[in-house]
């Protein structure tokens, strides 16, 4: 297979502009000539979107929920990364590249990395002039915060709603190209699969989620922004409606799924209450600062906390880990906190959570200043459980929240299929095996303001394509397929709910290829898989009708194919005989439990080539090569 | 704790709509609002019936996708929350609750509880951004922003588009999300450039969307689960007053 990575030549900091400079240009006038399809809305699909109508292209725009405002980079907290050092604290475009090749634990590609660290400036320049609110000092300039894995303060924000403003700003320049007549919008809209003729990315098949109505849209190019897949494991931080549809759609038509194995765990979330859970909520990491850790030393001791002295009380990452303590990186955290509930001494309903208490902070420290630095967050976890954490400790447990694999794409963000781009979570190529905090929003703006519409002008010119019409062959072709899919769901009448399916894999993907895999998980989970899948194609209940508005119908797409997707997962996890960044085997780990990488055999991207449901996908590498950085353990010690 | 549901059911926008009771039994006070009619949804499907159909999605508050009137409240009893964060700890076992869409008649009910706010879009189009393209801006701290100023744009932009407030009003008036639209970028100095054409093609879009007029009875701001303050409509009146008459001019 055909498979270059396109890297500019030269040092690792002219690659973008001597790109720039090298790629051909498309005049103003063609640019009308060319249509372009962007599926999803969020940081990455708004701002490419908005970015390309303004050059002058011809845009069509989906999204799946109700508007593009919705789209889920609108829960991100935290903030935004960008290396514009007005902390004057030694911050420069190259500390936040290596902070970000190490932070990805060496599993990402140097010259994608160092350009998203170049433009990152470019991004708070942008949104500022767009009217982002973002917190400001007294003299009336930008402040920042710190965050994880950077000795500097980078982070942009906006209270704790950075991603939602950062959205508005895309979303607006959206809705302004959008009542110019520039972008043509279609909500509730999804997209099903995706056209391809003569080997070239050519449209895509939807159904319109009001009227159930299934249709083909035709363009020249087809960029894809449709998020992660954290949904795999159905508990997640993730929005409900987030999904791998789209990218496992074009996956099947060809486009190599790269490092699907490389799934973010957070530590701080709040715990699981019950069967009914539909979803889990993050709560800041930065409790850990002042909170302790801590569990039962014994397994089934269900005095309350505060009848549980010092003494009958493990303090389990002070005690394994002194010198860091309770401050223990994201994944070592998260995997502690399974070993004990593993033990038996998990805390609350269910047993999975462990205590993050307050009490010593708040006698030393006094509950004023407790209240002042976490208030809103302790507001947050009363909310949801009904708990004063003033008085009680809080219960946390980790959950999945973000992916790092995704489609393949080559320097110019576009996959193996000539005119399909991928932009933002739904590729892989930036974080490596683990992402920094902050770097998220970052990503998808970069992608979609400042990569993709200079990339996605060579093909034009290069390529010339001619958009064919919806009645080609392949499109009718393709409509039948999805159409008969959706009466397949229909038809099968089955006894058990999509949901009931959809949690039974997440716990499967959770158990056995979650915080901490082995190699006999995962082949149990190799075989658990494909007999659910089975089952579910047989089984699943799906009421109603194809054509009105169907969310059950909606909904047993995406489960389907998540059905298929974990099972790719769980290879890619499996090959990787080596533990790195966010995904841990437990055959490589050092003696104080950090992962240990194999740079010998596993330095490069595992792209994965499709070859059928029932049979094994073949196994591409792209080597990675590091001009700039040393490969180095990665150590927060 | 057992409740039973009066819950709105209409097939489609074509065809009426009426009441119909449930029951929701073994609801633990720890779900949320949603997860308790997850519930019921799966005991119907497991029954042959149609699930109850309703928006959500983020499920923490922020998306601005789920909202519904319960007891006549629009997200509920509990203040500054959206549906998808109220939990079931703030009902009484053996209560009946009544679950309606957005009444508003900008907001076509789409089925059940789905409604259409399209109109929310379509008002943002006619003004609410600035017109500052991709590229060639300067930088970030080259105008300096006053801190109240970023911090009241800020109160103004943290709504999330729920549609309550227009819910809540008896005049299905959307004064209070323009008004937040229109102060976020009017106070800031990127967005002043535009200001009274914002401020009169916004509300002239307001307008042609059906939204009824304002009243500053203050319903909209007492379910705002952003706790947007009616000082915004006020502050948007002004500007509206000061664009109109400087184009008379």
């Amino acid at each position: 297979m055909k498979f270059d990575a396109k890297i500019p030549s030269g040092p690792v900091a002219q690659k973008w502009s001597k790109h720039r400079n090298d790629i051909k240009l498309v005049n103003p006038a063609n640019k009308r000539k060319f249509d372009v399809i962007v599926v999803g809305s969020g940081l990455a699909g708004a701002s490419a979107a908005a970015t390309l109508s303004e050059l002058g292209y011809k845009v069509k725009c989906f999204c799946f929920q109700d508007s593009p405002r919705r789209a889920h980079s609108i829960a991100a907290q935290g903030g935004i990364n960008a290396a514009k050092n007005y902390q004057n604290d030694g911050d420069s475009v190259y500390r936040l590249f290596y902070d970000t090749i190490k932070g990805g634990d060496f599993r990402s590609r140097e010259a994608n990395v160092y350009r998203l660290a170049e433009v990152s400036v470019n991004i708070i320049d942008q949104c500022v002039a767009q009217g982002v609110p973002f917190a400001r000092e007294y003299s009336g300039y930008l402040a920042n915060r710190s965050f994880g894995g950077a000795q500097v303060s980078r982070t942009f924000y906006a209270r704790g709603q950075t991603g939602q403003q950062l959205l508005l700003g895309a979303y607006q320049a959206l809705e302004k190209q959008i009542g110019a007549g520039g972008v043509k919008m279609y909500p509730r809209t999804e997209m099903l699969d995706l056209v391809l003729i003569s080997g070239h990315a050519k449209g895509i098949v939807v159904r319109d989620l009001v009227t159930g109505e299934i249709s083909s849209h035709a363009a020249d190019a087809v960029v894809l922004a449709t998020g992660g897949y954290g949904n795999v494991f159905f508990l997640s931080t993730n929005a409900k409606g987030c999904n791998v549809t789209a990218i496992w759609r074009a996956y099947k038509r060809g486009a190599l799924m790269a490092n699907p194995c490389f799934t973010q765990i957070h530590p701080t979330c709040i715990p699981v209450t019950g069967e009914h859970q539909s979803k889990l909520t993050l709560m800041s990491e930065s409790l850990r600062n002042d909170g302790r850790v801590w569990v039962p030393k014994t397994a089934g001791d269900h005095r309350a906390p505060d009848e549980i002295p010092d003494e009958d009380r493990d303090y389990y990452l002070e005690r394994k880990y002194p010198a860091y303590g309770n401050l223990a990186p994201r994944d070592i955290s998260s995997r502690a906190a399974k070993e004990v509930c593993d033990e038996g001494r998990g805390v609350g309903p269910g047993g999975r959570g462990v205590y993050l208490d307050f009490r010593d902070a708040i006698n030393r420290a006094g509950l004023n200043v407790i209240r002042e630095r976490y208030g809103n967050l302790f507001e947050m976890y009363e909310r949801i459980t009904g708990e004063d954490a003033y008085r009680a400790p809080m219960r946390i447990y980790p959950a999945s929240h973000y992916t790092m694999g995704g489609l393949w794409v080559d320097y110019n963000l576009m996959s193996n299929i000539p005119g399909l781009y991928v932009l933002g979570e739904a590729n892989f190529s930036d974080h490596g095996a683990n992402r920094l905090g902050a770097s998220a929003l970052m990503q998808g703006l970069a992608d979609g303001y400042f990569v993709l519409p200079y990339t996605i002008g060579d093909y034009f010119a290069t390529e010339r394509p001619q958009k064919p019409s919806v009645d080609h062959p392949e499109f009718k072709a393709v409509e039948a397929e999805v159409a008969e899919r959706t009466k397949k769901f229909l038809s099968i009448k089955g006894g058990r709910t999509v949901t009931e399916f959809h949690r039974e894999l997440g716990k499967l993907m959770w158990d056995k290829c979650g915080m901490a895999r082995n190699e006999a998980g995962l082949k149990d989970a190799l075989e658990k898989i494909p007999a659910l899948r089975q089952e579910f194609w047989e089984d699943v209940n799906v009421l109603g009708e194809g054509n009105e508005l169907n969310q059950s119908l909606e909904y047993a797409g995406r489960v389907a194919d998540f059905m298929e997707f974990g099972e790719l997962l769980v290879n890619d996890a499996l090959m990787r005989d080596e533990s790195c960044g966010a995904h841990f085997r437990e055959e490589h780990q050092t003696s104080d439990g950090e992962a240990k990488r194999d740079d010998e055999k596993f330095s490069y991207v595992a792209a994965w080539e499709y070859q059928g449901t029932d049979k094994s996908p073949i196994l591409h590498k792209e080597d990675l090569v590091y001009d700039e950085v040393h490969l180095a353990t990665r150590s927060y010690k | 704790m057992n409740l039973t549901l009066k819950v709105w059911r209409q097939k489609n926008s074509d065809t009426p709509g009426k009441f119909v009771e449930y029951n929701a039994d073994d609801i633990s006070p720890d779900m949320s609002f949603l997860e308790m009619l997850d519930i019921v949804n799966e005991g119907l499907i497991k029954r042959g019936e149609d699930p109850i159909a309703f928006d959500h999605d983020c499920r923490e508050g922020i998306c601005g996708t789920c909202g519904m009137m319960i007891n006549g409240v629009a997200h509920g009893p509990l203040g500054a929350t959206t549906t998808c964060q109220l939990h079931m700890r703030h009902f009484k076992d053996g209560q009946v609750l009544t679950i309606e869409p957005w009444r508003a008649r900008p907001f076509p009910v789409i089925r059940d509880l789905v409604v259409d706010r399209g109109a929310f879009d379509r008002v943002i189009q006619a003004g609410g951004f600035v017109s500052a393209r991709t590229g060639g801006s300067p930088d970030g701290n080259a105008v300096p922003i006053p801190k109240p100023d970023a911090d009241l744009a800020m109160d103004a932009a943290a709504c999330i588009g729920c549609g309550a407030c227009v819910a809540a009003c008896k005049n299905a008036s959307a004064m209070l999300f323009v008004a937040a639209k229109v102060s976020h970028l009017n106070i800031l100095p990127q967005g002043k450039a535009e200001k009274d054409r914002r401020t009169l093609n916004m509300v002239r879009a307001m307008d042609e969307e059906g939204f009824g007029n304002c009243t500053v009875m203050g319903s909209c701001e007492a379910v705002c689960p952003k706790e947007i303050s009616l000082d915004f409509i006020s502050r948007m009146n002004r500007d509206y007053l000061g664009a109109l008459w400087r184009s008379k001019q």
